[in-house]
């Protein structure tokens, strides 16, 4: 890829994560450096204990690295406290859970509004990219439905949509299809694949091969270490 | 600016839903708010009544009128014997005393026995008869309705005539006019010459209006016991001369009781001063003791608060994870908190004073109360102050929560 055309959105040099288990200190990630471009489609891999987690939460900006440079999109965010993490995820993460993480007393426009309040954008531009991000998905008939009226798969376009609406440097989806059947999980995989197509960086979290081969680059960790890094070159079709 | 105002928005309506969400928890931690605000406010709105009560029996007796007697107001302390053991006051004195002085306006001496009063078949019992003077408007503030007081001459002449306290005319003579007409008291005769506007009761016990009042030489003649004594009101010219007119009525009254410079003062010049530094002390007292032990109530049904708040946070860890992932501060974690338990608070705090306020009204029938806006506005700002305190602990934990371990609670 050449450097000069793509720009860098994640750069990760030398990051490590340790955790004090008892008096044993566990090396979560142990010296990682990697880099994803804009408009990058990754899925990091692994299996359980591999670290995929961790690193998840790093790139997510919900913890910290024991050691290492974080930038994201130009931005150091290694040694960033609480509050300005929070500001960072507000702006330049989308996030998609594998439980969706809907707030179930909420409808689904409020649910989507919600990272436009915390980013203190007022009420008529909030109302009018939350209606745009919705029906981006599809789910503008559902807009007054709480999350417990809809679907797994219509739960999980209300969480894409609460990702996309403030239009962030990544969308960061943490095994989005792991509580879906296939079919919807297919759904919601084409929906990332559109999405994708219009130009968004995705990062995918999964143990699922199924589901990464959507993506255009595999990342697989083992120990902490990044055991491999490779384009994938069958990327499934779905028609 | 305006997305505080948002975030306050968002706050209030997860405090709503939260509280909806849980009815009978919300009810059940409320009470123990609306049982704090209820007693608190009651004992203010007692407090507040006693207040009122006393400064309105106070404008009975006027700021600028001294009250000369044997025994002081106000604390006696061990002195009890002293005073009982001091020569009264005598009529002499208050003679001198109009005679001697310049700072005085009026003087006016009385003197009061309880006496049955009697019209035709009609009979009232236990009336306070006053023997005084003419110059009772002058010195009391007190008003004759219709009718006229006695003058100089009928008071110096001892002349048979009355004026009655509206409660003594509305007994007596319900469907006629008093004036002219001639009333038993104590057995004596009496023509009735004036009504006095109703006054009401002083510090709620003794009603003014259920007084006779006869000119001080009848009275000498028909009701007096041989050793009594009596008081002598003098009116000052001015309340900012108050404190010369009591030295000069001092040495006017040793001269005239033929006190030697050695002697103590065997008389007791008071004033309402006194009776407001008395009750300031007491009612002081009453008010701090009972408020604080209405205020435990409130602090254990903060502490309920405080409790229910730590199971909320605990309860909606995951929804705090959800936030803080997509971007909620702490500062907004924080505020949402504190504005749902000062909601819960609220609430409390105006269901509380929903209750107080007729309660206190059937209080009003044995013992004086008020609740003014104030006592109200108050009791609300220390329901939100109570929830805000008690809410912050339970907040400043979840602002603090981390959002990676949250997110992973079930």
């Amino acid at each position: 890829m050449d450097e000069g055309i793509m720009s860098t959105i994640i750069k990760f040099k030398n990051i490590t994560k340790v955790y004090q288990v008892g008096d044993e200190q566990v090396h979560a990630l142990d010296g990682i450096s990697m880099q994803i471009q804009k408009n990058e489609y990754v899925a990091i891999m692994g299996p359980s204990g591999s670290g995929k987690s961790t690193m998840m939460n790093i790139v997510g900006c919900l913890d910290t690295p024991t050691s290492g440079l974080y930038e994201l999109n130009g931005t150091n965010v290694s040694d960033m406290d609480d509050d300005d993490l929070a500001k960072i995820r507000n702006k330049e993460i989308g996030f998609v859970f594998q439980t969706f993480n809907l707030l179930a007393r909420s409808d689904v426009l409020h649910n989507v509004e919600l990272p436009l309040i915390y980013g203190g954008i007022g009420s008529a531009e909030r109302r009018k990219l939350a209606r745009a991000a919705i029906e981006r998905v599809g789910l503008t008939d559902r807009i007054h439905h709480k999350p417990n009226e809809l679907s797994g798969g219509q739960r999980q376009r209300v969480a894409v949509a609460r990702a996309l609406v403030t239009q962030p440097a990544i969308l960061l989806a943490d095994e989005p299809t792991g509580n879906l059947d296939t079919k919807t999980g297919d759904e919601i995989m084409m929906l990332f694949d559109t999405l994708h197509k219009e130009g968004n960086t995705i990062i995918l979290v999964t143990h699922e091969e199924d589901i990464a081969i959507h993506a255009h680059r595999r990342v697989r960790l083992r120990d902490g270490k990044i055991e491999n890094d490779e384009m994938v070159k069958n990327r499934r079709i779905i028609k | 600016m305006k997305f505080i105002f948002d975030e306050f928005k968002e706050g209030m309506r997860i405090a709503f839903a939260a509280i909806r969400a849980n009815k009978m928890r919300s009810v059940l931690t409320t009470l123990g708010i609306i049982i704090g605000i209820l007693s608190v406010t009651l004992m203010g709105t007692a407090i507040e009544g006693l207040d009122r009560a006393f400064n309105e029996s106070l404008a009975s007796l006027g700021p600028d009128v001294l009250y000369i007697q044997k025994w002081p107001w106000g604390d006696r302390g061990d002195d009890w014997w002293k005073y009982r053991n001091r020569r009264e006051v005598k009529i002499q004195q208050a003679k001198d005393i109009e005679k001697y002085s310049e700072l005085a306006q009026a003087v006016n001496p009385a003197i009061g026995e309880i006496r049955n009063v009697k019209y035709g078949q009609k009979l009232v019992e236990n009336v306070t008869v006053v023997g005084t003077g003419a110059a009772l408007l002058e010195t009391s503030g007190a008003t004759i309705a219709f009718g006229r007081f006695f003058t100089r001459f009928e008071t110096d002449g001892g002349r048979p005539v009355c004026a009655i306290g509206s409660e003594v005319a509305a007994n007596l003579f319900p469907n006629e006019n008093p004036i002219g007409k001639t009333i038993k008291v104590g057995g004596y005769a009496y023509q009735v010459l004036g009504v006095f506007e109703k006054q009401g009761s002083f510090l709620g016990e003794q009603s003014l209006d259920n007084r006779v009042y006869v000119p001080i030489y009848r009275f000498f003649k028909e009701f007096m016991s041989r050793r009594g004594g009596i008081s002598i009101m003098v009116k000052a010219k001015s309340v900012e001369e108050m404190d010369n007119t009591i030295e000069e009525i001092r040495g006017i009254m040793r001269k005239s009781r033929r006190l030697s410079p050695k002697d103590e003062d065997d008389f007791a010049i008071n004033q309402q001063e006194i009776i407001v530094q008395t009750f300031n002390q007491i009612g002081g007292v009453i008010a701090a003791v009972g408020l604080f032990i209405t205020g435990m109530s409130l602090f254990v049904g903060g502490i309920g608060i405080m409790n229910i708040m730590f199971v909320s946070v605990t309860e909606r860890t995951k929804e705090i994870g959800i936030r803080k992932a997509i971007g909620a501060p702490r500062r907004t974690i924080l505020l949402q908190f504190l504005i749902e338990s000062a909601a819960l608070c609220l609430i409390g705090g105006i269901v509380g004073i929903i209750i107080a306020f007729p309660l206190s009204l059937i209080i009003d029938t044995f013992l004086p109360t008020a609740m003014p806006l104030s006592i109200i506005l108050i009791a609300l700002f220390i329901s939100v102050f109570v929830g805000v305190i008690s809410g912050f602990l339970p907040a400043f934990r979840a602002s603090r929560l981390n959002p990676v371990d949250s997110l992973r609670y079930e």
